[in-house]
Order: structure tokens, then sequence, then C-alpha cells
């Protein structure tokens, strides 16, 4: 889909950028040692620090993904909502104090408080660096996505701009100024998108979304033995009967539809055709024609028991409560070839409002569901669940305050404004669903779009505010990973005695490095929903670094040797599933069905053979002179 | 400045047990009640169908439950803990 750029919203895009930068810069002239760099000196607010925590934590995944996964798939998208919040529950009643009193600059010092081992500094350095990058890739994603429609540029060009500022806000200021722009860019994030959602209540649902959105065209047929034999004013070029759709050409413009009414009519299905010299066709001309519209809207609007054109205002129970018992009309994706062709087809597919609202469409979960399908989905809500607490970059937010008692009341300052956000995700979600604004090559721009309908100035507040999501986060994962290098491998694990300008100068070229790496990584995985791909890093934290983390503050018998393996095996047999699963398979353009691995979720495998190895190498090779927990 | 280990010394914390005990039991609560979240969607997709309170089914009811259970028991734990260490570290 072709976006054109608004002055008014490219505007306040660079006054965010270079109010981001202004910020770095402060701090930049504030922060000259190792503490102010990693860890904002240990004096950041706990109020503060708690929307900061928001701020981190609201990533791309969050605003784009759920929001585009809820809006392409209903329910199920807001799963991942409740998922990522459950996982606070851990971090604060678990995670919280004991890894604010063992830890310095790192998680990794945390980890090895007890034991001073080299194992655990190597693996806990490794692990950060993997989970970091994995999240990275999503939120990298997430800066191209975004930068298509507000600037009108093309998904790279995010992707390197995103890069580049965030390089230069970690390599001036570190921890610091990723705090501060965490903690606006939070606030602003879940003040706008309360905004939108308000104005979704007031707008209502209608048929028709509004008046410039597309008719859809339908034609009478002539069929014979389910063939579409004739129809007027058009040439029949192909068919496909297993999926129902024919291919129609007029005035030498080729363009696909679907049967429906029993094979009495045929309906214009939105649809991509990449053609054998790799040119491609959306809906039957060129990109620049601008024929590939937006869509999204309900067939039946019910309202106590009685259809209706359009609903009016509604307070939040209403908004849900119509549209459980309404109709929407969802753009269900087909892949298919013909001849030397290969088509991405949209088809209509009337689905009731029931059905929206439930667990189902996107994970397989109904009676002809498969045990592996369920065995995904218990998977991925155990990583969702048991992933955030062992996030580098959230943890490295417990350095941050001045006591543990203060890393306490930040996680449920946390807790409160991710939780109020992820409720706001439902609505917006249902909202983009409904009102005419779904790009369908990108569900990743649903929650922008929608703010678009409600005008420029929401669209460009909400973009902008989004793309400092982006920033902010990317920030913080780089921060974490330069730790990481320049902490937990070059100084605490290589022995370097670095001096403390030495420390951040490191951490600086650290930074450099793992944000170029984040840039190519971003460009290659365009496409993917970038709440998907958080997902799976989520799966890697949470099989890599939980277990550890739960026993070294739990369990009085774990040792360096248990540590370390545990995080080497959580974290390796993580990513072997992921990179044999078939989602992977897909990305890398092989036939899904031929993926070593049916699972696409490792948690459930990796997160028990990880505390497991810790039980078994920690009884095997005990730690003598381990300490004890700080108490 | 290299090295790692805590970044200060917090002095005896008196509560740390009441306090790592509580966030256990209250861990282990809001675990059993994520569980059958889980396990409702998981093996009775249809009866997360059901509406169960002011047109709304149990799949959001739960599941925003989920959220403001969250919130709620993280302000209650946060009372008990600086309650625990007023009394405990005076």
């Amino acid at each position: 889909m072709i976006y054109d750029a608004s002055i008014f919203a490219v505007i306040i895009f660079v006054m965010f950028v270079i109010a981001v930068l202004g910020i770095s810069k402060y701090f930049a002239s504030k922060t000259k040692s190792s503490a102010g760099y990693y860890a904002a000196g240990g004096q950041i607010h706990w109020a503060v620090n708690g929307i900061a925590f928001a701020g981190d934590y609201l990533s791309a995944a969050s605003f784009l993904g759920i929001c585009g996964m809820i809006a392409f798939f209903g329910y199920d998208g807001f799963l991942y909502s409740i998922g990522y919040l459950a996982g606070w529950v851990v971090a604060l009643f678990v995670v919280a104090e004991p890894l604010k009193k063992a830890g310095k600059y790192t998680f990794t010092d945390a980890l090895d408080n007890r034991f001073n081992s080299k194992a655990i500094q190597l693996m806990a350095a490794i692990s950060t660096l993997i989970v970091s990058v994995c999240y990275l890739i999503p939120q990298m994603v997430g800066a191209g996505a975004l930068i298509t429609p507000l600037l009108g540029m093309p998904h790279y060009v995010g992707v390197i701009l995103v890069g580049g500022i965030v390089i230069f806000i970690v390599a001036t200021a570190g921890m610091a100024s990723t705090t501060y722009v965490q903690f606006i860019k939070g606030g602003l994030l879940i003040f706008f998108s309360t905004i939108l959602t308000i104005s979704l209540f007031v707008n209502g649902y209608k048929l028709m979304p509004d008046e410039n959105y597309h008719e859809f065209i339908t034609l009478s047929v002539a069929s014979e033995n389910g063939q579409v034999t004739s129809v007027d004013g058009y040439t029949i070029a192909s068919q496909n009967s297993d999926l129902g759709v024919v291919k129609l050409e007029k005035d030498g413009v080729q363009t696909w539809w679907q049967l429906q009414d029993e094979g009495k009519t045929l309906i214009e299905a939105p649809s991509v055709v990449v053609l054998e010299n790799g040119d491609e066709l959306y809906n039957g001309a060129p990109k620049e024609d601008r024929k590939f519209y937006q869509v999204g809207h309900m067939s039946k609007i019910i309202v106590d028991g009685k259809e209706v054109e359009e609903t009016g205002a509604l307070g939040p129970f209403e908004f849900l409560e119509t549209i459980t018992n309404s109709e929407v009309i969802l753009f269900k994706k087909n892949v298919f070839h013909d001849g030397a062709d290969k088509v991405t087809l949209w088809k209509h597919t009337p689905t009731k409002g029931e059905r929206i609202m439930r667990p189902g469409l996107k994970f397989h979960l109904d009676e002809n569901s498969t045990g592996w399908d369920k065995t995904n989905f218990i998977s991925l809500m155990l990583a969702l669940f048991l992933g955030t607490s062992a996030l580098p970059h959230i943890l490295i937010r417990y350095y941050t305050v001045p006591s543990p008692k203060d890393a306490r009341k930040s996680t449920i300052v946390a807790i409160a404004s991710i939780g109020f956000f992820y409720v706001l995700t439902l609505f917006m979600g249902l909202g983009a669903m409904t009102h005419g604004v779904l790009d369908l090559g990108s569900s990743n721009m649903s929650a922008p779009l929608l703010a678009k309908f409600f005008g420029i100035f929401l669209f460009s507040c909400i973009s902008a505010i989004a793309f400092a999501t982006v920033l902010g986060t990317v920030s913080g994962l780089i921060v974490a990973a330069s730790g990481a290098v320049a902490h937990d491998l070059i100084s605490n694990f290589g022995g370097v005695n670095l001096s403390d300008a030495g420390q951040v100068k490191a951490g600086k070229i650290s930074a450099v490095v793992v944000g170029l790496i984040a840039i190519v990584l971003g460009i290659l995985f365009k496409g993917m929903n970038v709440s998907f791909l958080v997902g799976l890093a989520f799966a890697v934290a949470a099989s890599a670094n939980l277990p550890a983390i739960m026993m070294v503050i739990f369990w009085k018998k774990t040792s360096a040797i248990g540590v370390a393996t545990s995080i080497f095996v959580g974290m390796t047999t993580a990513l072997a599933i992921i990179l044999t699963s078939p989602s992977m398979y897909a990305q890398y353009g092989l036939d899904p069905a031929t993926a070593p691995s049916p699972l696409g979720q490792p948690g459930i495998i990796s997160i028990p053979l990880a505390f497991l190895t810790l039980i078994v190498f920690s009884l095997l090779f005990p730690s003598k002179d381990a300490k004890p927990m700080p108490n | 400045m290299a090295g790692h280990g805590p970044a200060a010394d917090w002095g005896e914390d008196k509560a740390s047990g009441y306090k790592a005990r509580l966030g256990i039991y209250l861990f282990i609560v809001y675990c059993v009640v994520y569980a059958a979240f889980v396990a409702l969607n998981t093996f009775s997709p249809k009866m997360m169908g059901m509406i169960v309170f002011s047109g709304l089914n149990l799949a959001v009811v739960y599941g925003m439950g989920l959220i403001i259970l969250a919130i709620i028991m993280g302000v209650i734990y946060n009372h008990k803990c600086t309650k625990a260490e007023d009394l405990m570290n005076k």
C-alpha cells in the first residue's frame, strides 16, 4: 500500500526526534561514570522508573503487534496482552527485590553474586546478547513499518533511521537518557491511546465505516458443475475451484474475484500477484496506481436484537457487547500459484462476533486442532508468563532506582500503567478491525491507521510516539547488550582491568556494533508480525534466564556449574526449536510441512529442561564456597 | 570499578523473609488463576464464548479480570511489605 507523507506528521515527528536527541545530549553532559552510563547513577525516582518500565515494555510488539493481531484475529491477539501483563506478577512477587539487592549494573551481577564464577559470567552475558538481539529484530521491523505511512519512505529507511538515532542516544548518555525518553514516551503512549479509545467509543460502529470506504463490486455469473462459464463484460482468465476464486480480465487488467451465494455471484477480492519476472500487481495494477485499498467492516450490527446501520456513541461494555452480537467481514489470507504467478488473495469471510471474541481464530484450539496445536498455545502462554522477568533490558531497570523498596514500588506503577494500556489494546484492535483502516499487507500498521481515521493530528502524535516507543525500547536493549559485552564479558569474564572511563568507552563501542547488527536484521525480517517475533524472544529469555534467576534466589544448593549449564541448555534448546519450526521454515522460503520441529513455541520443553539441568548439575557439581543471597 | 556485586550494602532487612513468603503465596495464587485461564482456552474454547456479565463473554471477563487482579494483588503486596518494613526494621 502506498502512503502519502503529511507535512504535519513530519513536523510532529521531527519535533519528537529533536526532543529525544536534546534529552540525550543533556544527560550526556552529566554522564561521566560507568554507574551513570549503565544504571543512571541509581538515582531515578520510583514513579519515574515505573512509567519508564512501561515505556520499555510497551514496545512495538505491544502497540503495533498486539493491536494488529486483534484487528486481524480478534480475541487471540488479546491473549498476548494478558500473557505479557501476567509476567509482571512474577517480576514483582519473585524477582524485583532480590535482584536489586544482589546486582549492580546487569542481571549477570545478580546471578553471579553468590559464586563469582567465570562460567556464569560468560553464559549470562551470551544469553543477554542473544535475547536482546531477538527482541531487537521486531522493534526494528516495527520502525520500518511505521516510517512508511508517516514519512512516505521505504521500510529500510525507517530501520536505518531508528538505528542511527538510537546509536546516538545510547552512545552519548546510556541509561539516564534512555530512562527519561522511556518515561516521556510511556506516559504519552498511554495518554494518546486513551484519547484514541475514547474517540472510538464516541464514534461507535457503522456499516459503512466512512464515506471514502471502498465499495466492493459484485457480479452475477453463469456457472456449470461448480465452474464459472461466463461473466457479463469480463473474460474468464483462470479459476481455482478448490478455493472458489476466479481471475477475470477486462480492458487488459486482470483481477481476482471470490465466488459467493452458492456460486451465483462474484465479489472482488483484494490480491497481490507476484509475476514470474518479479513484478508485483496490487488488485491487478502496479503499486503506483493505488488500487490496493484499506478494508475492515461489519456486515451486520445488532443492537438490542435489531439490525441497525450505525450505533452512535457507545460505552466500553456496550462496545464489546455490540461486536459480540454482530457480524464482521474478516479477510482471510490465501496463498496459491496461478501458473507461474504467486497469488496472495484475501477472501471475504463473514464471521460472527461471538466467534471473534473467543479464542481460536489464530491459535488452532477447536475440535479439529491437534495435540501439537494445543501444546504450542500452552507453550506460548507459559513463555509470556515467565519471560518478562527474564528480559535483560527490563531487569537492568531495577538498578536505576535507589533501593529495593523503590524497585518494588516502581514495579507496581509499571503493572498499573501497563495493565491499563493492555485493556485499551482490545478496543483499539477491534476498532481497527471494523473501521475500514486495515492494510492487508501489514498487520503492524493497524493502530496508527486507526488513529488516522480520527484525523491527521491524532495519527501524527500516535505515529511519532510509536516511533519514539521503538527508539526507547531499542535504546534499552542496546544498553543491556553493551553492558553484557563491556561489563560482563570484557571486564568481569575477560579480567581486563578497565578504568571507569574505559568501561564507558567499551560500552559505547559495543552499542554501535549491536546497533548496526540490529539495522541489518530489521531489514531482513520485514513483514513478520512484531508481536509474534517478540513472543519468540520471550521464549528464549524464559528458557535461558528465568530458571537460573529463580533457583539462585530460592534454592540454597544451586551451584555455579548448575546455573551456567542451565542457561546454556535453556538457550540452545529454545533456539534450536525456534529455528527448526514451521513458521521459521516459511520465513526461509521452505515448505513449513517439512520443518523438523512440529512446535513453534519452545517454552514447554526448554523451560522445564533448563530447571532440570540446573538441579542435576548443581547436585553433581556443588559450589562449596557459595555465598547466601543478600538479605 | 570492574567487578560485580551489589551497588550498595542495604543493611539487614528483617522483613525480607516475610516479604519473600508473601510474594511466593501471592505468586502461587496468581499462577493457579492463570493456569486455569490457559486450560480453559486450550481445552474449552467454546465455553469462553459464554456470556457471563453485562453482555460480555467469559473470555473477555476472565482476561480483563487477570489484568485487574494483577494490579490489585500488586497494591496489596506493596501495602503489606511497606507495613512489615516499618514494623520490623525500626
